[in-house]
């Protein structure tokens, strides 16, 4: 297999949530921003989010299928983990030279941006969530993300029939529209 | 309820889940009610979002499991690796010295705890001992008949017929009887379960949710609260990797939902309930309640907080009422442990998961990751 077709297989596979792909592409590049997160003021744990968010942006982007091999995985994941991890720095006021580069860069701005934007989205549902309270959290969780049928929730929350736990979950969700709407609209 | 009707809708319009005609209606209405029409596009954006953050969950989730592997592994440097590193190289080295030792020291166990029971008064309570009776097959020893017309070749079978017998003798078929759960707190192979499980054994088994079946032995025994330690001493036994669940020191609070999979047949059941007393049966201290059904055969199996921490091991079912459920604290593993380790400095190496991995998983996801840290232990 020639390098640029197993870099397409990979990201191929993280597209699709193959295991085996993310682990290699998790090993092929971890220690490479640890050392970048490390040597420029920030601690292991540091270096573990931003890898791990990094890996988020690539994932958006093998899923939008216009990941154009002009650049290795490699290449990419550093370029955005050094993109993030400056801003943090700045964001943190702590202070760090200029961040040194072992690898040539690509321009990320704009995917740094993008998913900037999703993970205010993503956190501004998840503290919706978080401030539902039970059982509407679990109830909401397990028919919207866990995908569960009525029948089968109202056997779990120990709900007389499938239209009692519909009921809940219409009360729950209303409330969770609500609170996460208020910040939505706020934050446009 | 109209109000009910129409979100239903509208989330089946969305899911694509409408029939031809029906989404031709739907539509129709879309246009020429603003209100409705608003419903699906704000909803629409709503469902987008919990997808979203459903998959980053997964994702995230499955970061984070990769991560604890290869740090495992140690083919990544992580910071938590060293000391682990560390441990397994060390394991390696000494395992054949480890082994030996650990084998005379669980045979001089069963043997001083069967001394004790033999001259212990049993006492009949009101908690039923969750026992399960496996189906009994008596081993049948086959005689031959041997016609004496043939000396030689009389000769020559029971020649093979003693071959055989010394065969059995070193890999016995042992048919195993009664049985309950036990679960992994180190991946080197040692379980807890409950004593009241093991009582008498002469042969203990554990049998991983594939089937595979391992020879195990006593290591401790807390008979007053019903916690023993086992062993897997098969050669055959690898280690499952990192155990995902935590064993939880700290006591847990009233009502606190709690969940637990556990072996009442030869398949795994999971079971849910809540906290429902800080203290056990009759206001013993050691155990709590926890209001859920169990069956017979849930003995020692863990009972698990929403985050994957263990908190208790099932010990008993008051015999008249069977939602009720009291399980030892899981601190009391803690004790079980350290007192395991002042016997022999073999057991010092037990680590027992302190944090656990699948805090933030799904139930579903929290599960199929225990599920192959729990066993049937099986005895004969």
């Amino acid at each position: 297999m020639n390098p640029d077709h197993k870099e397409q297989e990979l990201l191929k596979g993280l597209a699709t949530g193959d295991k085996k792909a993310i682990e290699t592409i998790y090993k092929d590049n971890y220690n490479m921003v640890q050392s970048l997160v490390i040597n420029n003021n920030g601690s292991a744990q540091e270096a573990k989010d931003i890898f791990q968010e990094a890996m988020i942006v690539l994932l958006e982007k093998a899923r939008s299928g216009n990941f154009e091999l002009n650049c290795l995985i490699k290449t990419y994941v550093y370029s955005v983990s050094r993109r993030i991890w400056l801003k943090r720095l700045q964001q943190y006021n702590r202070y760090t030279n200029e961040v040194d580069g072992m690898l040539g860069t690509v321009p990320v701005e704009e995917d740094v941006e993008d998913y900037e934007r999703r993970d205010q989205e993503f956190a501004m549902m998840e503290k919706a969530i978080g401030s539902l309270g039970e059982p509407c959290k679990s109830l909401i969780e397990a028919f919207y993300i866990q995908r569960r049928n009525m029948q089968d929730i109202a056997n779990q929350f120990g709900y007389t029939n499938a239209d009692n736990a519909k009921n809940q979950k219409y009360k729950c969700l209303m409330r969770l529209k609500k609170l996460f709407f208020a910040q939505y609209k706020n934050g446009k | 309820m109209e109000d009910i009707q129409l979100l239903e809708a509208v989330e089946r319009y969305i899911r694509g889940e409408m029939k031809p005609d029906e989404r031709v209606h739907f539509e129709q209405l879309r246009k020429t009610n603003a209100e409705v029409d608003q419903l699906v596009v704000e909803h629409t954006l709503f469902i987008h979002q919990m997808n979203e953050v459903g998959e980053l969950r997964k994702f995230i989730s499955t970061l984070n499991e990769v991560h604890t592997d290869l740090a495992e592994k140690g083919s990544i440097n992580s910071d938590k690796l060293k000391g682990k590193a560390k441990l397994v190289y060390l394991w390696k080295r000494y395992k054949r010295v480890a082994t030996i030792a650990a084998t005379i020291a669980g045979i001089t166990t069963i043997t001083i705890s069967l001394l004790v029971w033999s001259v212990t008064p049993k006492t009949e309570d009101a908690v039923t001992k969750l026992n399960r009776k496996l189906e009994t097959q008596n081993r049948k020893l086959e005689t031959q008949q041997i016609h004496t017309t043939n000396l030689s070749k009389a000769v020559n079978s029971l020649t093979e017929k003693v071959k055989e017998i010394d065969d059995k003798n070193e890999s016995p078929v042992i048919n195993y009887t009664t049985g309950g759960t036990g679960f992994l707190i180190d991946p080197k192979g040692f379980l807890v379960t409950n004593t009241h499980v093991i009582e008498n054994a002469r042969n203990i088994a554990v049998e991983r949710p594939d089937g595979k079946e391992f020879r195990a032995e006593v290591v401790y025994i807390d008979k007053a609260r019903d916690i023993a330690i086992l062993k897997i001493t098969d050669k055959k036994f690898k280690s499952p990797g990192a155990i995902p669940y935590s064993i939880s020191k700290s006591a847990v609070a009233l009502a606190a939902p709690v969940f637990t999979l556990g072996y009442p047949g030869s398949k795994v059941v999971y079971g849910e309930g809540y906290l429902s007393s800080e203290s056990g049966y009759n206001g013993d201290s050691t155990s709590c309640q926890v209001t859920m059904t169990a069956s017979k055969g849930n003995s020692g199996s863990p009972i698990l907080n929403k985050n994957g921490e263990v908190i208790g091991v099932v010990n008993g079912r008051q015999s008249n009422v069977n939602t009720f459920v009291f399980a030892t604290h899981a601190k009391y593993i803690y004790s079980a442990v350290e007192e395991l380790k002042k016997k022999d400095t073999i057991y010092h190496r037990i680590k027992m998961p302190s944090v656990s991995t699948i805090r933030t998983a799904e139930r579903e996801q929290q599960v199929k990751k225990i599920e192959e840290f729990v066993y049937i232990v099986k005895v004969n």
